[in-house]
């Protein structure tokens, strides 16, 4: 008995030393970072970090929705595996992009990760990404210093596939220049983005020779704008851009119909509360006002037939501005992981961490829905293409941007 | 008597003494620079007043749930938020439907009596079952519990309104006749329709009630039991009537606060009632937590104040864009007044008799 034992341990150990002799060309990680490695039959798992939930939900469900397509279009398969989509809802804010991101990165498996939709919930969440080297795509962080040259080292991960506010604040600037008007108020919600964009805003009004009369700002739950706005009114301006959320957006859209003094004024919003939600919040008053957003009808031939599987899909019109956006960088971490990636006989994957990110900032001249896609080294890969739209049907089931020129909201500029 | 007063008077005391009096002459100073600057004629502080004064006769009913309960059965209960958005968000339903068949806009008064009936009987329904379920079975357990359980039933309304009606944000149907101003005699402004129903129906409900509780049987069986519930139960009085009827009155008028909220900024939303709550909470507290008429007073000076301050104070002192801190100087105002007075504008007789 003691000698059977004793000749299957023998036996154990010499086919162990047998399959670890055996002659393999084994796959060396020599990336900066570390590499994942992915099994036969397990998925490529792709995270999204996007505000699904609240007021501002259309944003989140748009730029996800996106995605869903983009992975459609390969059926759910990329380099023989299944693509795993998933995330976490980051609410809009600082603290639920942190959260997110450290619930995310814990993952070791995760390799990219698209979003956020918010900047101020992208600018906790950088970090921590890159720190764990997850790749990080966003489809709608449009303020100007997340991809600024002076940007942190530890942003190194980080990319996005929308415009830059640089771009869209001074557009609407030329914009209200051009059309007469020469005194200008703003107001922001304390967001990142909302304040870097009415500061590119006022600060290219100022250059083409208008006034800036007022920079107020209000609190992202705040309600009763009425004070807010009659110290606006004080200043007796022309036009107001206010680039914030939809349940301040909204708010403010109404009560300036009710506010002595503002009842003229010309209202301008952004690409934020460009959505048929937008709409549902502030009713009526919405009539006649203006915003800038991504300029539907630049985009490239493939956006009809997106829109066409959009509908088919969801049944619906996209709610928000970036949905093509998200499909674009939904794309470009497609490529960029089929680049990178080295493949074992076995089906197995390895791909590194760092190789993916430089493979990101090297798009170039990638053709997307938005556009031609090259990034520079601070992560900007977009080709901004920016419009002026004009609110002609305050019925949010009239939504449908870009279909043709008659369509709600109505392309008015350029 | 120079000694006892030094000993009353600790170093901690004269410390928050010097903090209130600094904040007390920044708020003057800036409120005098701002008016010798002149940029703002005096009509806008009127307008702004009566801004704050709608705003606040909103927080003033609500504040009268979270002291009323307080002061009957001594916990704050967190759950009341949640009693002034379902109001409200049941009424946008009724609305809704009374708007697309054309009745709110040729029968007014009838349809918002309609929706506001509607609006208080939801709340009133949510607060009696919060208080069967949730209040009365932890009634003799360490004040601590039914706090944590009001703050879990906080949580349990928003997220079931959420689960059942959606998060998004929906847009209350605007009355016809309410558009518009009524012009004040004298002055180039106007008292929106809106600001001035909402102004009139919450003081027509807070006199209504200072009344009931002053001169009615029951209100006066009200105040006993809030005096002390075992000696009350003594001389025949129904403690749990008692009770329910707190809830129901706070109930209804949270629904009442809710829908008057939503003519003023025609949105519902299932986290809406979050920060009117705490807002209306800061109220009772202002007022003297407990107070009846303290909380009116609490709830119209915190609204006044936040219209009125950011430009009256923060202009002056030359800082941007002072809406953004309206909430801040809100808060600071509430510390200036605990400073000075720690139970309240009106607490002072209650806690001579509580204590």
């Amino acid at each position: 008995m003691k000698k059977t034992f004793a000749l299957l341990a023998l036996l154990v150990l010499v086919s162990t030393m047998a399959l670890a002799c055996a002659p393999k060309a084994k796959f060396q990680c020599t990336d900066k970072i570390g590499c994942v490695d992915i099994g036969p039959n397990e998925p490529i798992r792709i995270a999204y970090s996007m505000v699904v939930s609240g007021g501002d939900a259309s944003l989140g469900t748009d730029t996800k929705r996106g995605v869903e397509i983009a992975i459609e279009d390969r059926k759910g398969e990329l380099l023989g595996h299944k693509i795993e989509f998933f995330g976490e809802d980051d609410l809009c804010n600082a603290e639920g992009g942190q959260t997110a991101a450290q619930k995310l990165s814990a993952d070791p498996k995760l390799l990219a990760v698209i979003g956020t939709n918010c900047s101020s919930a992208a600018r906790p969440a950088i970090p921590i990404y890159c720190k764990a080297g997850i790749a990080m795509v966003s489809p709608s962080n449009t303020a100007p210093d997340l991809t600024d040259p002076n940007r942190p080292a530890e942003y190194f991960c980080y990319l996005r596939s929308c415009h830059n506010d640089k771009v869209q604040g001074a557009r609407m600037a030329e914009f209200a220049w051009e059309k007469g008007f020469k005194r200008a108020a703003t107001c922001h919600d304390g967001s990142i983005y909302a304040d870097q964009l009415q500061q590119v805003f006022a600060e290219r009004f100022k250059e083409l020779g208008g006034e800036i009369t007022a920079q107020e700002a209000v609190g992202p739950d705040d309600t009763d704008m009425k004070p807010m706005l009659t110290r606006v009114a004080a200043t007796k301006p022309e036009f107001f851009y206010y680039p914030i959320f939809i349940k301040a957006g909204g708010q403010i859209t109404k009560q300036a119909k009710e506010v002595p003094g503002m009842e003229n004024v010309q209202l301008a919003g952004a690409d934020g509360i460009f959505s048929p939600d937008f709409l549902r919040a502030a009713g009526d008053a919405a009539l006649g006002m203006l915003w800038s957003s991504p300029d539907f009808s630049a985009f490239a031939g493939g956006y009809q037939e997106f829109l066409a599987k959009h509908e088919a899909k969801y049944g619906e019109k996209p709610l928000a501005p970036f949905h093509a956006h998200a499909y674009d960088a939904a794309n470009m971490i497609f490529a960029a992981i089929e680049k990178v990636a080295v493949k074992d006989p076995d089906g197995t994957l390895h791909i590194g961490r760092q190789a993916l990110i430089d493979a990101l900032f090297a798009t170039k001249d990638f053709k997307g829905l938005t556009g031609n896609l090259t990034c520079n080294p601070y992560g900007d890969c977009a080709d901004p293409k920016i419009a002026v739209y004009q609110c002609v049907n305050a019925d949010p089931d009239s939504w449908n941007p870009g279909a043709d020129p008659d369509s709600n909201p109505k392309k008015i500029w350029p | 008597m120079l000694y006892r007063l030094r000993r009353k008077i600790s170093g901690t005391t004269v410390f928050m003494w010097i903090i209130g009096l600094g904040i007390l002459a920044m708020v003057v100073v800036g409120s005098a620079q701002t008016l010798a600057s002149g940029r703002y004629p005096s009509d806008q502080w009127l307008v702004l007043t009566i801004y704050g004064v709608a705003q606040g006769s909103v927080y003033a009913l609500i504040a009268l749930g979270y002291t009323m309960v307080y002061g009957i059965l001594r916990m704050i209960n967190f759950a009341h938020s949640e009693v002034f958005m379902s109001g409200p968000f049941i009424g946008y339903y009724v609305a809704t439907a009374l708007d697309e068949a054309g009745f709110l806009d040729r029968q007014p008064v009838i349809g918002l009596g309609i929706v506001l009936l509607a609006a208080m009987a939801t709340s009133t329904t949510i607060a009696v079952l919060l208080e069967r379920i949730a209040y009365r079975p932890l009634r003799r357990a360490p004040r601590l519990v039914p706090l944590i359980t009001a703050i879990g039933a906080s949580f349990f309304l928003q997220y079931t309104f959420r689960g059942l009606f959606g998060s998004g944000v929906k847009g209350y149907p605007e009355i016809d006749q309410l558009k518009g101003y009524w012009l004040i005699p004298g002055t180039q402004f106007g008292v929106l329709k809106t600001q001035g129903v909402v102004i009139v129906a919450a003081v027509i409900m807070l006199v209504g009630l200072y009344l009931f509780v002053q001169r009615t049987k029951t209100g006066k069986s009200l105040q006993a039991v809030s005096e002390d519930k075992d000696i009350a139960a003594l001389m025949g009085i129904d403690v749990d009537r008692a009770i329910v009827i707190t809830f129901i009155i706070g109930g209804a008028l949270a629904g009442a606060a809710g829908v008057l909220y939503a003519l003023l900024f025609r949105q519902v939303n299932f986290f809406m009632g979050f920060f009117p709550g705490i807002k209306a909470f800061t109220a009772a507290v202002l007022g003297g937590i407990g107070n009846v008429v303290g909380a009116m007073l609490g709830g119209l000076f915190l609204g006044i104040a936040e219209s009125l301050f950011p430009n009256l104070v923060l202009d002056g002192l030359g800082i941007p864009a002072p809406y953004q801190l309206k909430d801040a100087l809100a808060f600071i105002l509430l510390v200036v007044v605990l400073i000075f007075r720690p139970t309240g504008i009106l607490g002072e007789r209650l806690a001579a008799k509580k204590a």
